[in-house]
């Protein structure tokens, strides 16, 4: 039955990517509905893991591991400090409400809803296209066409660097 | 039929009528069990071994030395009944040149594994058990792509430097996992200190790493091993080629840098703020006890290993001897089978040999430097490495120009009317 | 080709698009609401990345506004694949995410530290 939805059972690694695809979307759903906050960032560090496990399916190997350095080893450990230090150790039930959630599942619904029938009833225009290493091609688009947008990201990363460390410093106490 | 199930249900043939998934699960446990036990268990067990005889020596006092295969040897009927015959000790028969207390590894890990694991009441349950296999995961993923020997590694990776940097940074969430689930604040503290210095030091760790990278023009570890079997302009350069030695020396600069980053990111002395036992007890895994601390125990001495063979792989050329290759490929390579086997002996051992001096440094160094501040730890990072690593990878960049100019100087044009 | 097809990672992007947007909504916790952007973005990320591997491209990076001196087959070879360009998007994303999680922390803890809560209904100092 899934073999015609186009997953090509029999390969061991289609089983890999079920589980990959289900360890995604399950987190996801704990992200957005677990009542403790902590858990809600820990689901969140399994659907980023699982997210990195489709890249690797779809042979995009930098962005993998891109996604992996990035995403858990800085935004996620960033949002973990957010949650330790806005919150107290001793807060065992940490409150993390969740308001109006028959509204908000209606919206998330009918967008699903909406994208996924794009997805499935458009013709996709797919080709056939053996895998190869992508991150000298992806380096040569950084110097090459997309040169200006890569710089401009630098100094974006830099001016958030500094409005960070900015924003985040203790003010000085007047004397 | 796929090739693996025809191949587990020749070897289980109870298997025949389960469904293929299950069958491939099975296949992931055993072999991970099967790495776990064979590979990393004794690579781990072989650096306490060696860090707590060395931790003997520098506090005079013996070290392990009881558990091993000299007491057993004595322990054999055989030899006691021999030893009766001339009339010594038995241990005395088997004499001392077999090292004691080698096996005291696996003495302590059963140890462990049978005391009691103590959940504290308060805890977070789940975070609190989910943890050290988070770490273990993060520091053991690293090693797929190891080059152990000459094109001998569990995974050919086209992005393998950049897998490691990318997979062990799932570390530091375990980190925090296990001191935030703890509901203790040393823990929790030590936890914070460990996530903030290992994100800070991931960063010169990255640029010197990236550095040898830019020279070889891969990320691919046996690719890099490979650019470090000529330099200088010789063929065959053996020590000369590796990239700590290149370009008159000015790679032994990131060399450092990366070393110094990466004994940070073990969190050892002097870098152990983390778990500074006068401020912290032991850091994030105070609560812990048992099997689950092992766990953290083996993750730090994994880690120690792959910090030292990351440093081999990237600036001290991997397996490569320090002799030109050419000369043994050219003496094994006739000998068919066997010359296969040599050469691989040969890369094992010099592989080995490399990352365990660097685990024998960070050793002496913990027994011998005092621990740093944390504003100095950060000072470090922050006002010498990274400024350091930054000038020395565009010092690198314009070297590798200049070269690449000279190389192309009279074939440039014809380069570029090709692509015309 | 990959194990799947492409409606399946568009559908795994929708699914998360759709937490992602239902979390931001309904969360009052300003660190849960960044959690719930980190979800879009990765469900951009996972389409951006899906288009890139299976749907035709240009047939060529080709000049846009600025010269360039190669064409065809050699401005592959010098500038890198059309077919990549899903990629160095997604790249762009992730950067941007990086900067946007920074600074958004670094919001977060003044609000912290001025309010002595995270509630983002709680934020109104600046309502007339």
């Amino acid at each position: 039955m899934i073999a015609a939805l186009g997953i090509r059972l029999g390969d061991p690694a289609a089983y890999v990517f079920l589980a990959f695809a289900a360890m995604t979307c399950g987190s996801a759903l704990i992200v957005a509905a677990s009542r403790n906050i902590v858990y809600s960032a820990y689901a969140l560090l399994l659907t980023f893991f699982g997210v990195a496990g489709l890249y690797a399916f779809l042979d995009a190997d930098f962005i993998a591991a891109a996604q992996l350095l990035v995403y858990v080893g800085g935004i996620l450990v960033l949002i973990l400090f957010g949650v330790m230090l806005t919150h107290k150790i001793r807060d065992i039930n940490l409150s993390n409400e969740t308001t109006n959630p028959i509204i908000g599942a209606a919206i998330a619904g009918f967008i699903f809803l909406a994208l996924a029938y794009v997805s499935i009833y458009t013709k996709w225009d797919v080709v056939e296209r053996t895998a190869s290493p992508t991150t000298g091609e992806i380096g040569k688009a950084f110097v090459g066409k997309y040169l200006l947008p890569f710089e401009a990201s630098s100094v974006l990363l830099l001016g958030a660097l500094i409005g960070a460390a900015y924003l985040a410093r203790r003010e000085k106490e007047k004397p | 039929m796929h090739p693996l199930l025809t191949f587990a249900h020749d070897v289980m043939p109870f298997t025949k009528g389960w469904p293929d998934w299950i069958l491939y699960g099975l296949l992931v446990f055993i072999v991970a069990f099967g790495i776990l036990n064979t590979l990393v268990a004794p690579l781990t067990g072989i650096s306490t071994y060696i860090e707590r005889r060395l931790a003997g020596r520098a506090q005079y006092r013996w070290g392990p030395n009881r558990v091993g295969f000299r007491s057993m040897l004595s322990a054999l009927p055989i030899t006691r009944g021999l030893a009766k015959l001339a009339d010594v000790q038995p241990i005395k028969f088997i004499g001392s040149k077999i090292p004691g207390g080698l096996l005291q590894f696996a003495a302590d890990g059963l140890k462990l594994f049978t005391k009691e694991d103590i959940i504290p009441s308060q805890a977070d349950q789940l975070l609190f058990r989910a943890s050290p296999y988070v770490i273990m995961a993060g520091s053991f993923a690293a090693f797929a792509v190891l080059p152990v020997s000459f094109h001998f590694r569990a995974v050919n990776l086209n992005i393998g430097i950049f897998y490691i940097l990318g997979i062990s940074s799932i570390v530091v969430p375990g980190i925090l996992m296990a001191g935030w689930g703890s509901a203790n604040k040393w823990a929790l503290l030590g936890g914070m200190r460990a996530a903030a210095q290992i994100v800070s030091y991931e960063i010169p760790v990255a640029i010197a790493l990236m550095t040898a990278v830019m020279l070889a023009g891969t990320m691919n570890m046996a690719d890099i091993v490979d650019a470090q079997r000529s330099g200088y302009g010789i063929q065959k350069a053996g020590l000369l080629g590796w990239y700590a030695f290149r370009y008159c020396g000015l790679m032994l600069v990131p060399f450092v840098v990366y070393f110094i980053g990466g004994c940070a990111e073990v969190n050892r002395t002097p870098f152990d703020l983390v778990e500074g036992e006068s401020e912290l007890v032991a850091g994030y895994h105070t609560e812990y006890s048992g099997f689950r601390w092992s766990f953290f125990f083996m993750a730090e001495y994994s880690n120690m290993f792959a910090v030292g063979a990351i440093a081999t792989t990237m600036f001290l050329g991997g397996p490569l001897p320090p002799y030109p290759v050419q000369f043994t490929e050219a003496l094994f390579g006739p000998m068919g089978n066997l010359g296969m086997i040599l050469r691989f002996g040969e890369g094992f051992f010099w592989f080995f040999a490399k990352s365990y001096f660097f685990v024998l440094v960070m050793i002496h160094m913990r027994w011998t430097l005092p621990r740093y501040r944390v504003d100095q730890l950060m000072n470090v990072c922050w006002k010498v490495l990274i400024p350091i690593a930054l000038v020395w990878f565009v010092l690198m960049c314009g070297v590798r120009m200049v070269r690449m100019e000279m190389a192309l100087g009279p074939e440039k044009d014809a380069v570029t009317e090709g692509h015309k | 080709m990959p194990v799947a097809n492409l409606e399946w990672f568009l559908l795994i992007g929708a699914f998360l698009f759709a937490t992602g947007v239902f979390t931001i909504l309904t969360r009052k916790n300003a660190v849960s609401v960044l959690m719930g952007v980190e979800l879009v973005l990765n469900s951009a990320n996972i389409n951006l990345v899906a288009f890139s591997r299976f749907v035709r491209s240009p047939a060529t990076l080709g000049p846009t506004s600025i010269e360039f001196p190669l064409q065809g087959e050699a401005a592959h070879h010098v500038y890198g694949a059309a077919w990549i360009g899903g990629n160095v998007f997604a790249a762009f994303v992730i950067i941007l995410a990086a900067a946007e999680a920074a600074v958004a922390l670094a919001i977060i803890l003044g609000i912290y530290r001025n309010l002595g809560d995270v509630d983002v209904d709680e934020v109104t100092a600046m309502k007339g």
